[in-house]
């Protein structure tokens, strides 16, 4: 255990790995693991939206499975895994949902993107029915404002399927 | 967000003991608690993480019912065999509550701690006789379409917004109280409180207690449960008017009723004469409407939130048909 409580209450020290790469940080222990990762750690691929856990925007994997990285402080994560969009290509590939929301035309502006990759590639392990209306369920925590919910829905079964085949 | 003062305890007994220092508050999924904080609404000189201590454990009870740990997190017990099979409307509730990444965060004891959506509770700048007592209630004359018409006070009518809860109260569910004082149970149905004169008081949670788990009692051979919740817009969003059903059929009748109701009352809501109405009758839609207006018996509507008084009742009525469907076949 690396955090320890002091009289002064801040600062602190975490170690969280990141994308495979091991952090060791003294950080204000008011730090949420989104600031974390975007100002602490220089990865601003994971994007702020809201701030409260309403738009899905901030959305990262803690050891494995998808959560709004805004509403954790990032001192309740020590010693544990995260991966954010800059964490899912491989070798230079992308990553099939990526590939598929890129032929699929899965975005306009793009601001809400990596939320909606990040939430989609969880989706892949999780319990979900086949439907375009189970999808959208899934996805419901990820608010696009450009409104290309249809391309991100057929982006999301088009790399199911391909995973499956 | 103010300073604070973070506590990573490696047992429970230990946050018990971190938890009684001055001005202490539990985190747990952070879901509501980092939510607040940065609201300023919650302002903790000391915060006990609750993460990484265990109270993790999904288990079977002597009496063959099951054992949430207060730190198993809400999808988790939604996915879980035992609930999607036994306990189904907590399985159906907890699914419609929010999004796939809160229910990844959020715990049990979190969830039963959640705290009202009020838009003035969450605005420091308004008054709140929930957040500052005595302060005074602008929702009685103000925003309140999301609000309650049960068991609502002139200090305070906010909704509790919680959909497991309801679920909880409908399965006859236990919470499990530790503290330094020695491990005390309460009957769900019990732990929270109406406003009253008091809105700040919320449950029956004293000072340094800790919620270690919420057991289920065994689920009766062939019960039949639902959770129905209408609200806004058809996912991640806060109910309007929920009802969590539960009952078990013996020749044609209802028997070992539970009625609980969500998103129209200051806490979670027992229906429990509406429930005794059903008791040993055979399902009939005049009874599932009488049943509906026993429960809404002394609701009060205000002009934004009066819908919801025949809302929930329709919303009761339809729970009921859809529990007791293959009867009518």
């Amino acid at each position: 255990m690396t955090v320890s409580p002091s009289p002064s209450a801040s600062p602190l020290t975490v170690s969280i790995t990141v994308n495979d790469a091991a952090y060791r940080k003294t950080i204000d222990v008011r730090t949420s693991l989104l600031d974390f990762l975007r100002e602490t750690l220089g990865l601003t691929g994971t994007k702020k939206g809201c701030d409260h856990g309403q738009c899905g925007a901030c959305t990262v994997h803690v050891n494995g499975r998808r959560i709004n990285s805004c509403l954790q402080l990032a001192a309740m994560h020590d010693g544990d895994d995260i991966t954010t969009v800059e964490g899912l290509a491989r070798d230079g590939l992308l990553h099939p949902v990526q590939a598929a929301f890129l032929q699929r035309d899965g975005f306009q502006c793009g601001y809400c993107t990596p939320g909606q990759i990040m939430s989609a590639v969880a989706l892949l392990s999780e319990p979900c029915g086949s439907g375009d209306a189970d999808v959208a369920e899934a996805m419901s925590g990820n608010i696009c404002r450009c409104g290309a919910y249809e391309n991100i829905v057929a982006a999301i079964q088009d790399a199911r399927h391909k995973l499956d085949a | 967000m103010k300073l604070f003062e973070l506590r990573r305890p490696a047992d429970p007994l230990e946050a018990i003991r971190d938890v009684l220092s001055p001005g202490a508050r539990f985190i747990a999924g952070g879901t509501t608690m980092v939510d607040l904080m940065r609201l300023d609404v919650e302002r903790p000189d000391v915060l006990v993480d609750l993460n990484h201590l265990g109270l993790t454990d999904i288990e079977r009870t002597a009496d063959g019912g099951v054992r949430l740990g207060a730190m198993t997190r809400n999808a988790d017990v939604a996915h879980h065999p035992w609930i999607v099979a036994e306990y189904p409307v907590l399985s159906q509730a907890l699914l419609s509550g929010a999004s796939a990444q809160l229910r990844n965060a959020a715990t049990t004891g979190g969830n039963v701690l959640q705290r009202t959506r009020c838009i003035y509770f969450r605005d420091v700048h308004a008054a709140c006789n929930k957040r500052i007592p005595g302060s005074g209630c602008p929702a009685l004359d103000g925003y309140h379409r999301n609000l309650a018409v049960l068991g609502t006070s002139a200090n305070c009518i906010a909704t509790n917004p919680s959909d497991m809860n309801v679920a909880l109260i409908s399965l006859d569910a236990i919470v499990s109280l530790r503290s330094s004082e020695g491990d005390r149970d309460v009957a769900f149905a019990e732990f929270h409180r109406e406003p009253g004169d008091t809105p700040e008081c919320e449950t029956v949670l004293r000072p340094g207690e800790l919620i270690a788990a919420i057991s289920l009692p065994v689920a009766r051979p062939h019960a039949r449960s639902y959770y129905l919740k209408l609200r806004d817009r058809a996912s991640y969003e806060f109910a309007l008017a929920s009802t969590a059903v539960v009952m078990s059929f013996e020749d044609g009748t209802m028997r070992d009723v539970r009625l609980a109701l969500g998103g129209v009352a200051t806490r979670p809501w027992p229906a429990a004469q509406a429930a005794r109405l059903l008791e040993g009758r055979s399902p009939e839609p005049k009874l599932f409407r009488d049943a509906a207006e026993l429960a809404l018996l002394g609701a009060i509507g205000r002009p934004e939130n009066r819908f919801k008084i025949e809302l929930v009742k329709r919303c009761i009525v339809s729970a009921l048909a859809h529990v007791t469907l293959a009867e009518f076949l």
